[in-house]
């Protein structure tokens, strides 16, 4: 029997991995290709329309800034999370719980105007994803519960409870019974930030003032030092002095907080209302994100608009060519599964070993 | 000549470091050989290929004259090679019979296997009750089952990996006797160790690694131990220099520990028990003990890395610190250094700078931090060089990851690291385990010195040897209770190996209660 292991390379190459998410993403682009002949069409054109059509124009780079920043926003926050060994999968669920909170004045206090009301709804949307996250760093902390699925379940959660408010309660009177909400009035709204020559709003900016803090803080002070450590070597972090249980609720808080903004900048930047759908998977895709970014903050911002182009191109591609918007979901997939592989195989070389009497007597 | 086994120019390399690089070993029927060398020789590396665990990268292993490829353990096995490892494989929660079982192929019941492992036990001297539970088992009894194991097959040769490192030294002359009785059935034992004193007692030939080559062969009947250790390290080793400290003045201890005890946290952990202790400043006392005792727990407590529920419980220079953590013990002045390296005292994959960080960001915040949490990394710079040259710790780069650095490297960079801040109270634990003779002497003098100094420092220690080199006062932890200290000079190894196995803990609690 062919037994395959992976063995630790002792030393792993630096340049290779300074250069794994461009290996990764020549493969997806080798992958799609094989992709789309497989489905009848021309690779070449496919190609073009998916990575090269959104950026000729204006108003399609303004879309790329707009599908960016909240892939940015979360995947920083989840970046800080995963230095530190918390693995939030459920960024998805604190997005949409932001939306909720932050979206509640406008909709419940419609008479409610000025200067005031969006910085008040953008620190409500930030209160909510913390809320939301602290159930799962909660649970972890107090009952040693598994936060992959503790922070994955309540995705769905936040999810249905959207749907249920925007059919229910907060259903606009004058919708037409449609499965929304009032829409925003203007001092609600996230205004621009070049208005002149386009919608991107200032979720872009946020995102990348995140993305600057995020790096300071993990690379260069001592809580960013105490979180890398706790992920790293979480007894020799105990030893140094720093709580478990304390980290694991900042992670989980800080990445909570990204997504909050995300969601209630989406909605009140893009969206201008609440809807039973307000994200095309934006916490799922941010996971992508963030270690294409090779969970640098800065590393980020470039991943997060290589993963938005691929949202646009999919528009794109199905619009000029035809092709189902789901092979955009299977870029992504092709995408994190090269990432990963590239990683693991920079650190592990595959062993290849024939050894028959081992596999009898295991 | 007949050899039982021999190996010509076996080679095994990992990445840029060549374990074992070209080794001739010759072991005869019916001797006990001994593989000696220092740590990181090459000594596991050796056997691990002959028992089939490693494939060799060149050379060849030829068995009773002819060439054998050892694919795998369970080929070893049947070709006639019994290994008991230095730790242990042992499953906790099964009992020694079934423990037994799961190692042998053939499908005979666990109750035939257990009845036939207690013949063969009885046989050897080698007592053993097939249905106890092997957590709770005393080390040298799960020795017990690794060895009858291995002799249920059979084997032509045994090899045994430090198998007296974890051994009181009552429980070594036991097993001494059976590794006699073994041999003279015709069996051949390879025995490795790198304590001199047992190898020439028992040992009939030796063959002597350093840094992954052999250095000698020799007959250890015929030489010293000081011969030996020159043959091991290549250089004689410096002795450590200390006065012993006939007097420390009375004063406020250093470290006082009163009636601590801790319930167990797991299957498996041990509870101490109303442990009490003072250590004045000079003075260092030292806590001998077979490894599982208690050690750990205990040094948990003193670190503050598990809290007391009375703060007078522990207390350092006189400020009672039985509830406060880590970093406010530190902050009284008193430093610690824990057994492992790579885990828990250091980071692995953190550089030399951030392990400094990690025992001094609280300490010393205003020396390596500046507004906003900002880490000065010129000052840890400097910091980590001036380490470096005290403690002479050797490394490739400036500032590498600590997985980087040797095992003793790394220690002196971990010790140096609490030393550097010049503590008035020091818990080390194993403080010279699994580092090479030079680093350890190093390690060794850098405490004596700090005693010397005024601090007082607590080691605790499975190395007699080391203990009676460095202590003042000695004391024995067996099953979570500490034996009342002793003067060094009053204690001998026998006395000291008799509590280690258990024998003054009815006398001891009595005094601590009295």
């Amino acid at each position: 029997m062919i037994r395959v292991e992976l063995t630790k390379r002792p030393l792993p190459s630096r340049t290779l991995s300074m250069l794994s998410p461009l290996i990764a993403l020549c493969l997806t682009i080798i992958a799609g290709s094989i992709m789309f002949m497989i489905l009848g069409k021309n690779p070449a054109a496919a190609l073009y329309s998916y990575f090269i059509e959104p950026l000729t124009e204006i108003w399609s780079l303004h879309e790329l800034a707009i599908k960016a920043a909240p892939l940015i926003l979360i995947a920083v926050g989840l970046a800080v999370c995963y230095r530190a060994n918390v693995w939030n999968i459920g960024a998805e669920g604190q997005f949409t719980f932001g939306a909720i909170l932050g979206s509640m004045l406008p909709v419940l206090a419609p008479g409610f105007t000025g200067p005031l009301l969006l910085p008040l709804m953008l620190l409500m949307g930030i209160a909510g994803g913390m809320a939301w996250a602290a159930i799962p760093a909660f649970l972890r902390v107090r009952f040693g519960t598994n936060e992959i699925l503790t922070s994955l379940m309540l995705v769905y959660v936040a999810g249905l409870f959207l749907d249920w408010l925007v059919r229910g309660p907060w259903r606009s009177p004058k919708g037409f019974n449609f499965p929304e909400t009032i829409q925003f009035s203007p001092d609600a709204l996230l205004p621009a930030i070049w208005y002149e020559s386009g919608r991107a709003h200032w979720g872009f900016a946020f995102a990348i003032a995140a993305a600057i803090l995020a790096w300071f803080m993990l690379e260069r002070t001592v809580k960013g030092f105490e979180l890398r450590l706790m992920g790293q070597a979480p007894r020799a972090g105990r030893f140094a002095g720093f709580s478990t249980g304390k980290t694991i609720f900042f992670a989980f808080l800080v990445s909570g907080a990204a997504a909050g903004l995300a969601g209630i900048s989406e909605v009140s930047g893009a969206i201008g209302q609440l809807r039973p759908v307000i994200s095309p998977g934006y916490g799922f895709a941010a996971i992508i994100v963030a270690f294409l970014g090779r969970l640098n903050p800065l590393g980020i911002i470039a991943a997060g608009l290589v993963l938005a182009l691929s949202y646009l191109g999919g528009e794109a591609a199905q619009i000029s060519m035809g092709i189902s918007d789901k092979a955009a979901r299977v870029f992504q997939g092709f995408l994190l599964f090269f990432v990963l592989a590239s990683d693991t195989l920079i650190h592990y070389k595959i062993k290849v070993s024939n050894s028959k009497h081992e596999a009898a007597h295991v | 000549m007949n050899f039982l086994i021999e190996t010509r120019k076996l080679t095994k390399t990992f990445g840029s470091l060549t374990a074992c690089n070209a080794i001739d070993l010759h072991v005869k029927p019916g001797e006990i050989h001994a593989l000696l060398g220092e740590n990181g020789a090459g000594k596991s590396t050796l056997v691990k290929m002959l028992f089939g665990a490693l494939q060799p990268d060149a050379g060849e292993i030829i068995w009773q004259g002819m060439p054998v490829n050892m694919a795998s353990p369970s080929m070893a096995k049947r070709t006639g090679i019994g290994m008991v490892f230095q730790h242990f494989s042992l499953f906790d929660a099964l009992s020694a019979a079934e423990n037994i079982a799961l190692a042998i192929d053939d499908d005979a019941d666990v109750a035939a296997i257990g009845a036939k492992a207690k013949a063969l036990s009885e046989t050897y001297g080698l007592p053993l009750d097939p249905d106890a539970l092997v957590g709770d088992l005393s080390v040298g009894e799960r020795q017990r089952i690794e060895i009858v194991r291995c002799l249920l097959q059979d084997p032509k040769l045994i090899i045994l990996d430090e198998p007296t490192s974890v051994l009181t030294p009552q429980e070594a002359d036991k097993l001494f006797e059976t590794l006699a009785r073994l041999r003279n059935e015709g069996r051949s034992i390879l025995y490795i160790s790198h304590r001199l004193d047992e190898v020439r007692r028992i040992c009939d030939s030796a063959t002597i690694l350093r840094h992954g080559k052999v250095v000698g062969h020799c007959d250890p009947r015929h030489e010293t131990p000081a011969s030996l250790a020159r043959l091991m390290v290549g250089e004689a080793v410096v002795k450590v220099e200390r006065q012993p400290n006939q007097h420390a003045i009375a004063a406020t201890p250093a470290i006082a520990v009163t009636n601590l005890s801790r319930a167990k946290t797991g299957p498996f952990s041990i509870a101490l028990r109303d442990i009490s202790l003072n250590v004045l400043p000079n003075q260092i006392l030292g806590i001998a003990g077979v490894a599982g005792n208690g050690q750990s727990e205990f040094f948990e407590a003193l670190s503050g890395e598990v809290l007391q529920d009375n703060e007078n419980a522990v207390s350092f220079n006189g400020k009672a610190l039985g509830r406060v953590g880590v970093s406010a013990r530190r902050k009284a002045g008193v430093a610690f250094v824990p057994e492992e390296r790579l885990g828990h005292g250091a980071a692995p994959g953190l550089a030399l700078t951030e392990n400094l960080l990690l025992s001094r960001h609280a300490t010393d915040a205003k020396a390596y931090l500046k507004r906003l949490g900002r880490i000065m990394r010129d000052k840890l710079n400097l910091t980590s060089a001036r380490i470096t040259q005290t403690m002479d710790v050797r490394k490739g780069m400036i500032d590498p990851p600590a997985s980087a650095l040797s095992g003793g490297n790394l220690q002196k960079f971990i010790v140096g690291r609490e030393l550097d801040r010049q503590p008035m109270a020091l818990v080390v634990n194993q403080p010279t385990w699994g580092v090479d003779a030079g680093a350890a002497a190093r390690i060794r003098q850098a405490l004596i010195d700090l005693a010397k100094s005024g601090a007082g420092i607590l080691v605790i220690s499975q190395d007699l040897d080391e203990l009676f080199e460095i202590c003042d006062l000695i004391a024995v932890m067996h099953a979570g209770t500490l034996s009342v200290p002793t003067p060094v000079s009053e204690a001998t190894y026998e006395s000291i190996g008799l509590l280690m196995g258990g024998a003054g803990e009815h006398v001891n609690r009595h005094e601590v209660a009295a």
